[in-house]
C-alpha cells in the first residue's frame, strides 16, 4: 500500500478506533476503579489495593447472590433452550397455521421493558398464590419461570437462523441412503442446529444472568440475586466494591463467549 | 443392482398437474435421460422414484418389486442432488461411509469400500477434508461417491452438472458416464442441457409441461422428431408453420413454397421441420430472380457458418462449414440474393399443433 493510501484510510481507522473505545470504555473503567484505593473515586487514585475484592467476599450477600443468579441462569438455559429450540423447529418446518403471530409472541418479550414485565409477573404471582394457597414471588421456582421468558425469544431467533440456513437436501440424501426419519434428525438436522442452539443457551445464560430489572420484584429475602443485591449496596454506599463486583461479573461472561467460541464461531452464528 | 420402471406414473398437486403421466422402462445397466425445460416435470418425476414425491397415479417399479408406497429409506435408489447435499459437519470419509452405516456394514468392510470409491473417483487423501474444504467440483464427486459406495439399485442424477462451471462440466460428463458404463447402473439423469442428455444417455424422454413428448436414442429424437417441441428442443430447427399442398408441395403460411419429403403424408395444416445443417446454399445471379432468399445476416463460428436468410418472408436458418477463402460464398454479405437448396427427404412434416416453442 503507497504512503498515499494509507493516509486516506486513516480517518476511517481513526473511526474504528473511536467506536471500540467507546465500547470498551465502561468495562475498562470499572475494572480500573475496582483497584483503587479511595473510597471515594477520584483521580488519580492514591494507591491501588485488592481490599475492595476481599470486602465483596465478606459480604455473604454477594456470594450468596452470586450463586443464585448462577442458579437461576443455568435452570432457566436448561429449560428455556429446549423449550424455544422445539417452537424454533415447529415453526420452520410444521407449516402452522398463524406461524407468523406464534413467531412474533414468541419475540415479544424482546418489546416489553424487563421492568413492565417483571411488574406483570409480580402481580400474576400474587394473584397465582392466592388461587393456588402457594408460595410463588421469593421462591426459585418463581424467579426461573420468570427468567426462561427471558431466553426464550433468543433461543427462537438464533436456532430459527440455522434451520433456515440449512440445506434441507441434506436431510434427503440421509434418508436416500438408508436413514430413518428419525436418524435423520439426529445425524443431519440436530448437527445443522447445533451452532445456533450452542449460542442461545451462550446468549440465554448472559441474558438471565445479568438481568435486574425482571428480578427487582419477584426475589425475596435470601434469594437475591447477584445484580439485585448489586442495586441494594448502591442504595447504602458508593464504593469500589461494586466494581470489584461487576469485574468478577464482566470476567465470568468473558470466559463464557470464549469459551463458546471455541465450538462455534459466535460471530457468524448471531 | 436392476431395472426400474414407471407405470402410469402421475402427481397432480390439487388441480395443477405436475406429471400428467410418465411410462417409462430404463432397463438394467441403462441410462436413461429425462431432458426438458424448467417445470416440465422432470425433478417431480425423479423425486417420485427416489420417494420423495408420492405419485397420485400409477406405479415405481424397482427390480420389479412395487415401491410406490415405499419411504425413500427403503428404496435403495442413490441419489445426486444438484446442490451436493453433503453433510457440511461430516468428512468426506463419513459423508461416504453414512449409507454404509445406515446399512450396518461393519467397520473394516466400510473403511475398504470407502477407500475405493475415493480411487474411484480421484479423492485419494481428502478422506478428512470437510465439504466446505472442497472445490465445486471435489464435493461434486463426493456425492457421487456417496451415492455409488452403496451399490443402489437404481443411480439418479438430478442436474448434477449445473453447478460446475464449462470446462469442468465436460470432463465430469464423460466420467460420470465412464463409471456408469463401467459399474453397469441402472441410471435416470435429469437434465435441462440437451448436450448433457445427448452425450450422456443411451435414451431420452423429452417432456414439456408435465407430459412425455417422445422417448428415444439420440439419433431417434434428432432425425425423427414426433413433434415440433422436439424438433426446436433437441438441436436446432427451423420450424414452419404452413400447409401440404400437394405431395412435395409445402405452402408456407407467409406464402413461401418449400419442398418436402413427398410421401403419402394426407394434406392439410402442417408444421415443417427442416434442420438448418440441410440447406445448401449459391450466390444467386440477380436479387429479382425467381424462389431466391434474402441473406439477412452472416455468422462467422470458425469452423461453421451461420446464415440467417428470408425466403419469401419465412426466416430461415442455414449453418453451412465455413466455405474455403476462395469460395463465392465468403463474399455474400447482407441483402445479397442466395438460392437454397436441400434433400426434399430432410424436410419433415410434423403435425400442426399449438406449441409455444419456437425452434431454430
Amino acid at each position: 500500500m503507497t504512503g498515499a493510501a494509507t493516509l486516506r484510510r486513516l480517518p476511517f481507522r481513526l473511526l474504528v478506533l473511536a467506536a471500540f473505545a467507546l465500547m470498551l470504555a465502561p468495562v475498562a473503567t470499572v475494572m480500573t476503579i475496582s483497584v483503587f484505593r479511595d473510597e471515594i473515586v477520584s483521580f488519580p487514585p492514591t494507591g491501588l489495593t485488592l481490599d475492595w475484592y476481599v470486602n465483596a467476599w465478606a459480604r455473604r450477600e454477594f456470594a450468596r447472590g452470586f450463586v443464585t443468579s448462577l442458579q437461576v441462569a443455568a435452570l432457566a438455559t436448561c429449560i428455556g433452550v429446549p423449550l424455544g429450540t422445539a417452537a424454533a423447529y415447529a415453526l420452520v418446518r410444521a407449516r402452522l397455521t398463524g406461524a407468523q403471530a406464534i413467531s412474533t409472541l414468541l419475540l415479544a418479550p424482546l418489546a416489553v421493558p424487563a421492568v413492565v414485565a417483571g411488574t406483570a409477573l409480580y402481580m400474576f404471582y400474587l394473584r397465582a398464590e392466592f388461587w393456588l394457597d402457594r408460595d410463588i414471588t421469593s421462591t426459585l421456582e418463581g424467579l426461573v419461570a420468570a427468567h426462561v421468558l427471558l431466553t426464550i425469544p433468543w433461543t427462537v431467533r438464533l436456532v430459527t437462523a440455522s434451520l433456515q440456513g440449512m440445506d434441507r437436501a441434506a436431510e434427503e440424501a440421509a434418508a436416500n441412503l438408508g436413514a430413518r426419519p428419525f436418524t435423520v434428525f439426529r445425524r443431519v438436522t440436530l448437527p445443522a442446529m447445533r451452532p445456533g442452539i450452542i449460542a442461545a443457551s451462550l446468549f440465554s445464560f448472559i441474558q438471565s444472568f445479568e438481568n435486574l430489572e425482571l428480578s427487582l420484584l419477584l426475589v425475596g429475602p435470601g434469594r437475591t440475586t447477584l445484580p439485585v443485591a448489586m442495586l441494594n449496596y448502591l442504595e447504602f454506599r458508593v464504593d469500589p466494591t461494586l466494581a470489584a463486583v461487576a469485574t468478577v461479573q464482566i470476567l465470568l461472561v468473558a470466559i463464557l463467549m470464549l469459551v463458546t467460541d471455541r465450538f462455534v464461531s459466535i460471530a457468524r452464528t448471531v | 443392482m436392476g431395472s426400474l420402471l414407471l407405470d402410469g406414473v402421475g402427481k397432480r398437486y390439487g388441480t395443477a398437474v405436475a406429471v400428467e403421466r410418465v411410462d417409462l422402462d430404463v432397463r438394467q445397466g441403462e441410462m436413461v435421460a429425462l431432458l426438458g425445460p424448467s417445470g416440465c416435470g422432470k425433478t417431480t418425476t425423479l423425486r417420485m422414484v427416489a420417494g420423495f414425491v408420492a405419485p397420485t397415479t400409477g406405479r415405481v417399479l424397482i427390480g420389479g418389486a412395487d415401491v410406490t408406497q415405499a419411504p425413500p429409506h427403503a428404496r435403495d435408489t442413490g441419489m445426486v442432488f444438484q446442490s451436493y447435499a453433503l453433510f457440511p459437519h461430516m468428512t468426506v470419509a463419513a459423508n461416504v461411509a453414512f449409507g454404509l452405516e445406515m446399512r450396518k456394514v461393519g467397520r473394516a468392510e466400510r473403511e475398504q469400500r470407502v477407500r475405493e470409491v475415493l480411487r474411484l473417483v480421484r479423492l485419494e487423501g481428502l478422506e478428512e477434508r470437510l465439504p466446505r474444504q472442497l472445490s465445486g467440483g471435489q464435493q461434486q464427486r463426493v456425492a457421487l461417491a456417496r451415492a455409488l459406495v452403496v451399490n443402489p439399485a437404481v443411480f439418479l442424477l438430478d442436474e448434477p452438472l449445473s453447478n460446475l462451471d464449462a470446462k469442468l462440466r465436460g470432463e465430469v460428463r464423460m466420467e460420470i458416464r465412464a463409471l456408469q458404463q463401467r459399474l453397469g447402473l441402472t441410471t435416470l439423469i435429469v437434465t435441462h442441457d440437451q448436450e448433457e442428455a445427448l452425450t450422456m444417455a443411451d435414451r431420452l424422454v423429452v417432456m414439456d409441461r408435465g407430459r412425455v413428448r417422445q422417448v428415444g436414442t439420440a439419433e431417434e429424437l434428432y432425425e425423427r422428431p414426433a413433434d415440433p417441441f422436439v424438433a426446436g428442443f433437441v438441436g436446432r430447427c427451423n420450424l414452419v408453420e404452413g400447409a401440404l399442398e400437394a405431395p412435395g408441395a409445402f405452402r408456407a403460411t407467409t406464402g413461401a413454397l418449400l419442398p418436402c419429403a413427398p410421401g403419402s403424408a394426407a394434406l392439410g395444416r402442417r408444421i415443417l421441420a427442416l434442420r438448418p445443417e440441410h440447406i445448401a446454399l449459391a450466390p444467386a445471379p440477380s436479387p429479382a430472380s425467381n424462389g431466391a432468399a434474402r441473406l439477412k445476416a452472416v455468422t462467422y463460428l470458425g469452423a461453421l457458418t451461420e446464415y440467417h436468410l428470408e425466403l419469401d418472408g419465412t426466416p430461415l436458418l442455414a449453418i453451412r462449414p465455413t466455405p474455403p477463402a476462395d469460395d463465392p460464398l465468403r463474399r455474400l454479405s447482407p441483402g445479397d440474393a442466395v438460392r437454397l437448396s436441400w434433400e426434399a427427404s430432410a424436410a419433415r412434416l410434423l403435425s400442426a399443433e399449438p406449441t409455444d416453442q419456437q425452434g431454430a
